[in-house]
């Protein structure tokens, strides 16, 4: 109990603080290190959880996938200019303001409510612990969920002809 | 000391997606908003494996899945399309692509 303790507590540390330094440096590959750190803790979350496919699946295609795709655009895109320039847009206060606003209610919600989430969260001997996550994440996707899944797979084929299309100079 | 439970994973959720929500309104470099929109997603991804936790079913992390596909094609076309932006405008800085302002 106390592991999962610390945890938790080490992953949100990475995970806030992840967050924090990508949205404040001023170098975009900088940036991009600091989203992978976090989205490494979350993958830790996931494991906390006991999502193990999750995990999985946020190690490659997130950190593998997704944030390539994210520094190979960086090095694409000249961005030494924007990187001498003003970071912030001129009504940075104003968007500040607006969140702190949302942050308010979130955590006016969430204390209120807080009663109604302790349910059997720390259930030690699940249904699940004989099977094996992905064994169950996988009946249920190719059974319930198998129209949304191949409706997914025809986002991801929109997606690739879009972005082709975008990103070629003449089709 | 406490033992970690749901809320705990939604407090810091949201904590997630607040700094999220930050860097989408305040950065003008277009590349850091889509990091930004991906810390949205994981915050969401993290509440709904959490939910799906204190529940003992899969139904979240199917979900769950959903959302990283969605955030996989979003990721895709954006940078498609920052890539045809800087081709056109030689700019990444949100508020110089004003064509449509009057």
């Amino acid at each position: 109990m106390l592991t999962e303790t610390i945890l938790f507590y080490l992953f949100a540390i990475l995970v806030l603080g992840g967050g924090i330094l990508t949205i404040t440096r001023r170098n975009a590959i900088h940036s991009a290190i600091s989203l992978i750190v976090s989205l490494m803790g979350v993958a830790g979350l996931y494991l906390l959880q006991q999502a193990e496919f999750l995990f999985v699946v946020q190690i490659i295609i997130y950190i593998g996938g997704i944030m390539l795709l994210f520094l190979f655009v960086i090095m694409l895109v000249n961005l030494d200019q924007a990187a001498k320039e003003r970071q912030f847009n001129r009504q940075w206060l104003i968007a500040v303001a607006a969140v702190a606003a949302v942050a308010v209610e979130i955590a006016y919600f969430l204390f209120k409510g807080k009663n109604a989430f302790q349910i059997a969260s720390d259930v030690a001997g699940t249904v699940a612990d004989s099977v094996g996550n992905t064994e169950v994440v996988a009946d249920s996707l190719f059974r319930e969920y198998l129209l949304p899944f191949e409706i997914a797979s025809l986002l991801l084929l929109v997606a690739v002809v879009g972005s082709v299309v975008m990103a070629k100079k003449r089709i | 000391m406490h033992p970690i439970s749901t809320v705990h994973y939604l407090v810091l959720s949201a904590a997630l997606l607040l700094i999220g929500t930050v860097g989408v309104l305040t950065r003008r470099n277009v590349v850091i908003i889509l990091m930004s929109i991906e810390l949205i997603l994981n915050a969401v991804n993290i509440n709904l494996v959490a939910f799906s936790h204190s529940w003992h079913g899969p139904q979240g992390q199917i979900f769950a899945i959903f959302v990283i596909t969605d955030a996989v094609a979003e990721a895709a076309v954006g940078l498609g399309i920052l890539i045809a932006l800087f081709r056109n405008k030689e700019t990444v800085l949100a508020d110089e692509i004003d064509l449509l302002k009057w």
